[in-house]
């Protein structure tokens, strides 16, 4: 009988033996990263024969159970700097996102009604946001710098004696720039405001500590670090000061009456050995990503018309977001058919607009419909980055020639000059 | 969901990329589109003394099937006359290339430039240029 340990194995030795590269190649880590084998083999018997409600106080099911979520709580908590009782197991870090501001707004009501952020936020703050304005929030939308940075000086003239939350993501997804937290959460705590940060991007990729960093709310999810979907964190913080939110699902009071619901424990399971292999793995993933990453970007930004966006100083170790000039995003991501990546085009969103992102940095529409984001991850190799190297080459290359844009830019047409056909 | 077959063929061997002489009188040329929109489209035609299209061309900055939207078009205007040419139609090209609804707005810039290359060809040729009838917002 092949046992859980066996595919383990198999799957372990698969890589080590496998100098065949799968195509297509996967530079998409920041939407979603597989699952690690090890979390895999943590997760499989909660959904087997260790399948208790961790709730049943009454008998062994339960209490296995409840032990496996107890140790996950250590795990997440040593990786973030956090004692057991600060975690709120959500469904995904949208749903951490909605419990933070929400959760804040209501149980803060008293003392103002004042929400700072910033335009470059992930969906799930900025409509989270938005929403609460129906309810009488007043909210700030910082703007960015170009290279997508907050100004410290507008935040702190945006302060108010109303203001209850500041909340800025700790590591942009779109260009991967990290924000300086610390003087960040220092202006909202002079202010007598929390702080929040949406670090679904950063955490288990760069050291994230709560008490270091100065947070008092902090939402993550685990399928971007090599964990399960359907699964996150909403660290809420118990001491200097006592956080409360006002819990915005109900039903038995789990999660200390913030956040009720059967916890998903297989999920909890593997994102707690999530944590914990970041916690081992990071530093090392963090230099050798960074060295992949600047590989590629170097090699890619020798091409004429090439721009990286975002501040390359301060940002995550696996991102790198390239607008070719002249040539569209996704006429371009077709053209690198063996590479999984994303584009801030229009062309791929639903709405028709381009990245918002990109549109923050001040980035002209047309560079937006040309940026491609790479996400690095654990299981890229060096000859995967080889490779995307000279097929994004070929598909730039390849598409500038079928590009009227291109071929004006190369007579030394100046193409702003240009009334054209359309609006 | 994938790419449609099609519109990969005309990615990977596009039909009559390239440029003709603007300046000549048989060539009309049309530029349809905005950088700004993530799509530009020039189509250029050669007409002869029958009014027949000899040749056709187009460059395209834009997404898959924009470029297979324009690439069509290439293929369907050689060969027509240039009454012939404007009866070509978005949808017909939303068909060819089984399109989603969310790419019809690439069929109707290529009949654009259809259009556009046909009037430009008229006026310099001493005829008046036909109306852009459809508008597409």
């Amino acid at each position: 009988m092949i046992t859980v340990g066996d595919l383990f194995t198999y799957l372990c030795v698969l890589r080590i033996i496998n100098h065949n590269m799968e195509l297509p190649i996967y530079l998409d880590n920041n939407a979603t990263t597989p699952l690690d084998p090890r979390v895999l083999e943590a997760m499989l018997p909660y959904f087997t024969n260790k399948f208790g409600n961790a709730a049943s106080r009454n008998h062994a099911f339960g209490w296995v159970a409840e032990e496996a979520v107890d140790y996950a709580r250590e795990q997440v908590g040593k990786l973030i700097g956090c004692t057991e009782k600060e975690i709120i197991f959500t469904s995904g870090a949208t749903e951490a996102d909605n419990l933070g501001i929400k959760g804040v707004f209501e149980m803060y009501k008293e003392k103002g009604n004042h929400i700072i952020t910033a335009t470059t936020e992930h969906k799930a703050v900025l409509d989270t946001c938005k929403h609460l304005e129906k309810s009488g929030a007043k909210v700030t939308y910082l703007k960015v710098q170009s290279d997508g940075l907050i100004n410290l000086q507008e935040l702190e003239a945006a302060m108010t004696p109303e203001t209850i939350l500041v909340t800025i993501m700790y590591g942009n997804n779109e260009i991967g720039v990290v924000q300086p937290i610390k003087e960040i959460a220092a202006i909202a705590h002079k202010h007598g405001a929390l702080f929040m940060t949406d670090a679904t991007q950063a955490v288990g990729k760069i050291p994230v500590n709560v008490n270091e960093d100065g947070i008092d709310l902090m939402a993550f999810s685990a399928h971007k670090m090599y964990g399960p979907k359907g699964v996150g964190v909403l660290y809420v913080r118990r001491k200097n000061p006592r956080v409360k939110v006002t819990a915005q699902i109900d039903g038995g009071g789990h999660e200390r009456g913030m956040r009720s619901g059967t916890l998903n424990v297989p999920g909890i399971v593997g994102l707690g050995k999530a944590c914990e292999l970041c916690y081992l793995e990071m530093d090392q993933e963090a230099a050798r990503l960074s060295a992949l990453r600047d590989k590629l970007e170097s090699s890619l930004s020798q091409m004429e018309e090439s721009y990286v966006n975002g501040n390359t100083a301060h940002r995550l170790p696996h991102v790198a977001n390239i607008s070719f000039k002249y040539v569209e995003g996704e006429g371009l991501m077709m053209a690198m058919k063996d590479l999984a990546v994303s584009s801030g085009s229009a062309c791929t969103s639903a709405s028709l607009e381009p990245s918002y992102v990109l549109k923050s940095l001040g980035l002209s529409d047309d560079l937006a419909h040309s940026s491609i984001r790479f996400g690095l991850g654990r299981f890229t190799t060096e000859e995967e980055i080889d490779y995307a190297i000279e097929n994004t080459k070929k598909a730039v290359n390849h598409l500038r020639d079928l590009s009227p844009l291109w071929e004006m830019f190369k007579e030394g047409i100046d193409l702003s000059k240009i009334e054209w056909a359309e609006h | 969901m994938a790419y449609s077959e099609k519109v990969m063929e005309h990615y990977t061997n596009p039909r009559n990329v390239g440029t003709l002489n603007k300046d000549s009188k048989s060539v009309g040329t049309g530029l349809v589109g905005a950088p700004e929109c993530g799509d530009v489209m020039r189509l250029q035609i050669e007409v002869d003394e029958n009014n027949v299209i000899t040749d056709a061309k187009f460059k395209t900055f834009g997404c898959g099937s924009a470029i297979a939207s324009s690439s069509l078009a290439t293929e369907w205007l050689k060969g027509k006359t240039v009454d012939e040419a404007l009866t070509i139609d978005n949808m017909d090209i939303v068909e060819e290339l089984a399109l989603p609804p969310v790419k019809i707005h690439c069929s109707v810039l290529a009949e654009d430039a259809i259009k556009s290359a046909i009037n430009d060809y008229r006026v310099k040729n001493g005829l008046a240029p036909f109306e852009l009838a459809k508008s597409h917002h």
